[in-house]
This record gives C-alpha cells, structure tokens and sequence, in this order.
C-alpha cells in the first residue's frame, strides 16, 4: 500500500498539507482587528490571544513560541502579524523568521487607527492569499508527517475501540519513519509505568512518572479528589470510575512503540518516532501546544462525543467507537469504529480504515471539524500576568 | 462480540457493552482467549459501564486490563454494578491529605 500523498513543500523543507494565510494578533488589543480582517479576507485565519501583555518570565516566553509555532506551522502559507507597534511585534516577528515563508508585520500605532490597520492589513492579507494559491501540492510521504493523537470526552468505548484502533495507526505510522506526538500527562497516572517503561532513555522515563506527579501534587496540596475534575462528570456519566482507569485506556492511543522523547508545550520534536508532549489535559490547551509543536493532523478519539477541533491550522480527525454517539452526532464524526463493539471488527482493520482516512485528509479531503468550523484556539499558561 | 468483555485475566470487573438489566443473565467474553461463560446481574447496568465478576470485599482493589483502577469501599457482590458509588479512586486524593 503506497504511502505517497501530495503535500506542499515549504521553504524550510517541510511538508504542509493545508495552505492557507493566518493573522496573528501578537496581543489582546489588537485581537479585533485580526478578526474583522479575516472577515474580510477568504483564505485567512484569525491566531488571537486574550492575554499577550502583562505576562512576564517562562509563561511570556512559552506564549510568545506557541504563537510564533503556529505561524511557522507547514501547513501555514504565510504570515499577517499585527501588534500595538513594532516593537511589541518584535519577539514574535524575530521567532516567525524561522519557516522562511512570507510575513508581513503591522503596528497599530504606524498605521493609523484600527479602521486604518484593518483596511492596510486586509489588502496585504488579500495578497498573500492570492500569492499562496500559486503553489502546488507535490509528492510527498506520509513518514514527513507528524500526528497528534488527543482524546477527549472519553467514556469506557474509548479504551476498548478508538483509543487501541488510534494506536494501530500510531504504530504504523512510526513503523513507516512517521512522527507521533501524545500528551497530556496527567492522564497516564495509574499507568505512567507502562509509559516510563517504553521510554528509550531512562531519563525520560523519570520524567514521565515526575511529570505524573507534578499534578497529583496539585490535587494533594489543594486538598481537593480530583476525580468530577478529572475524570469529568461527562467521562464518569460514560462509565469512567476513576483516573487510573481513564488513564490506561487513553495511553492506548500511542500505540506500543517505544517513547524516543519528551517535548515541552509546543516544541518541535527533534527526534522520529513515539515523543511524550508535556501539556495540560484540557483538550483545547493540548491540541493547541500539538498544534504549535509542528502537527500536521490531529486523531481525536472521543466516547460520548467532544465536538471541539484543533486551530484551524491542523486538521482534527475525529474517531469514535460509541455506536451511540455516531447515531446521534455522525455530523461532527469523521472515522467510526464502533464496529469494533457491535460487529467485532478487529482493531487493526479499524485502524486499517483510520489510516485511509489519514491518508486522505493528509491528500485535501476535509474533515468535520473544518467544515462545521469547530475549532479553538487556547495557549496555555504557566504563570499569573502582573 | 458478546455482551459484556473482559479485557485481562487478572480483572475483576468486565465492560457492559449492551444496556443489562436485573436479573438478566449475561455472557462474558475473555478478550484473550474469546472463551465464555454466564453471570447474572444484581442491578440495571448501564452500556460501557461495568460488573463485578466476582465478590470483592471492601478496600480490596479493582483491577481492569491487568491494571489497579481503584479500590472497593463497600462490598461488592458478583453480578453487581461497579462504579462510583463502590468505588474509589487511589490516586490524587488530595481530599485524604490531613493537615
């Protein structure tokens, strides 16, 4: 079975498998003229922070590469940054020179006021457009692509079907040179020793049961039984009693291979393979650090049904394996699997179907979550603003 | 597939993959080896939620796919629904942090 799909090769060689122009809004008040300007322009995306000032340290810093990572994004043709002023565009500017592809910055404060900036940034998003639909897809390989694989809204279905059939395909793709990234650590506690156990390095073993634990700690020294935070009430509601058994059905979604690393929120992974991304559990905080970390695609396997998408920028294929659930939301399911309860379709050959499926969106076939627009933006953070 | 899977051999509970209802005999799959056998169950047993495959004696552990998934806090009868009302979690409990 050929691995080929046509791709857009970008300026610093990687393979991006959408094209369209993002507008970056660097800060919070410059959020609404990023936004009228995609409203303006087709072929745009609005990237908006609600924070941007006021944050200081680590957290300014991680905003900043997260921002910049979802600009420099191969799947991103080209670049609006708006800001204040240039000079608080700047940190970003400087991070965006990276990828090599078109960026065009804007200040406020240069260009007049917001109607001034939204009318000189709408005509210079309209011209990246039309220069980005001049290029062309050519041949590519699904080895250059990166996956995430998230879950969320998970019920016991998950660990039975679409967990175990996204880890068939995590372990293809590795196998055939391809790069996986999971996340969300804290939901490996109650088997962070099956995960610690395939790290390649023993250091990054360590790393997975301390990163396990950084968050217990957080439940312990707020006083709080993180279970109706963690799992939810729609998880517990879905049959989900406890983390540790949430846990070892999401893990199953990485497939078997063994961990080559561990990322920081919204790193690039420097190595192929199985990577560990450190990211909080919400789903939007870990697709957007997937996102920003160079994933091209994201498999989201869901139980009783979380709708939600990554950016715009990475195209979120939703997999389920609650018959249910596909009965009552199949518009917001791309790949079914709950043919592996009612029928006893095996979880390769569902994973078989998802990697089809993959293949497909990878080639420009799209996906629920673009089309219905179900799709949120949310950097993390690790800090108080000042 | 059958109506109710049990994923390891070590485990104690199995997922209902069909809404049960009290009284009704079941039967569970081995994921392992597909054999099978019958239980009867005690309550109404939501779909993909699960039963006790045998007696478990409170604080006694849970274990599904192999793995610890939380602890008894009452006893739990064969046949019986098993979920948060029986069963606690053993991680993150900042609530049993006595200060």
């Amino acid at each position: 079975m050929s691995t080929k799909i046509m791709a857009y090769r970008r300026p610093d060689g990687k393979i991006g498998i959408r094209n369209d122009v993002v507008v970056i809004s660097a800060m919070d008040n410059t959020n609404p003229s990023a936004n009228r300007i995609t409203s303006l322009v087709n072929g745009t995306i609005p990237i908006t922070t609600p924070f941007g000032r006021g944050q200081i340290g680590h957290d300014m810093e991680r905003t900043r590469d997260a921002l910049a990572g979802l600009g420099n994004h191969p799947n991103v043709a080209a670049v609006l940054l708006l800001s204040l002023s240039l000079e608080t565009a700047e940190p970003i500017r400087k991070r965006l020179e990276a990828s090599g592809k078109p960026v065009v910055t804007m200040g406020l404060h240069e260009t007049g006021g917001t109607m001034d900036l939204t009318i000189a940034g709408a005509k210079e998003a309209a011209k990246l457009v039309m220069d980005a639909s001049r290029l062309r897809r050519e041949e590519c390989d699904m080895s250059e692509l990166v996956v995430g694989v998230e879950c969320g809204g998970s019920d016991a279905t998950s660990g039975l079907a679409s967990n175990p059939a996204t880890g068939s395909f995590s372990d293809r793709l590795v196998d055939c040179g391809g790069t996986i990234i999971i996340s969300e650590p804290a939901e490996y506690m109650g088997g962070e020793h099956l995960m610690a156990a395939r790290a390649v390095h023993k250091e990054d073993g360590d790393r997975i049961v301390e990163m396990v634990k950084y968050f217990e700690d957080i439940a312990i020294d707020n006083g709080v039984d993180m279970r109706g935070t963690n799992p939810t009430l729609d998880n517990i509601a879905g049959g989900l009693t406890t983390l540790e058994e949430k846990s070892l059905g999401a893990i199953a979604k990485g497939g078997t291979r063994p961990i080559q690393g561990i990322v920081e929120y919204g790193d690039h992974p420097q190595k192929k393979g199985l990577v560990v991304m450190h990211t909080p559990s919400a789903a939007c905080e870990s697709m957007t650090g997937l996102a920003a970390g160079g994933c091209h695609i994201i498999i989201f396997s869901t139980g009783i049904g979380n709708t939600i998408g990554a950016t715009p920028i990475c195209p979120t294929v939703k997999i389920t394996g609650n018959p249910r659930t596909m009965a009552k939301m199949g518009e917001n399911i791309d790949v079914n699997v709950s043919t592996i309860i009612t029928d006893g379709e095996s979880i390769e050959d569902a994973g078989s179907r998802l990697w089809d499926h993959v293949q497909d969106v990878a080639n420009g076939t799209t996906t629920c979550a673009e089309v219905l627009g179900e799709d949120q933006l949310s950097v993390s953070r690790w800090g108080l603003s000042v | 597939m059958e109506s109710v899977l049990m994923m390891n051999e070590k485990d104690n509970v199995a997922v209902c993959l069909k809404d049960g209802k009290a009284g009704e005999v079941v039967v569970v799959e081995r994921k392992t080896d597909k054999s099978t056998y019958e239980i009867t169950l005690t309550n109404d047993i939501p779909f993909a939620h699960k039963l006790a495959l045998e007696d478990v004696k409170k604080g006694e552990i849970i274990y599904k796919y192999g793995e610890v998934i939380g602890r008894a806090t009452v006893d739990i009868d064969k046949g019986e629904w098993v979920h948060t009302h029986n069963v606690e979690s053993t991680r993150a409990r900042g609530d049993q942090n006595v200060n």
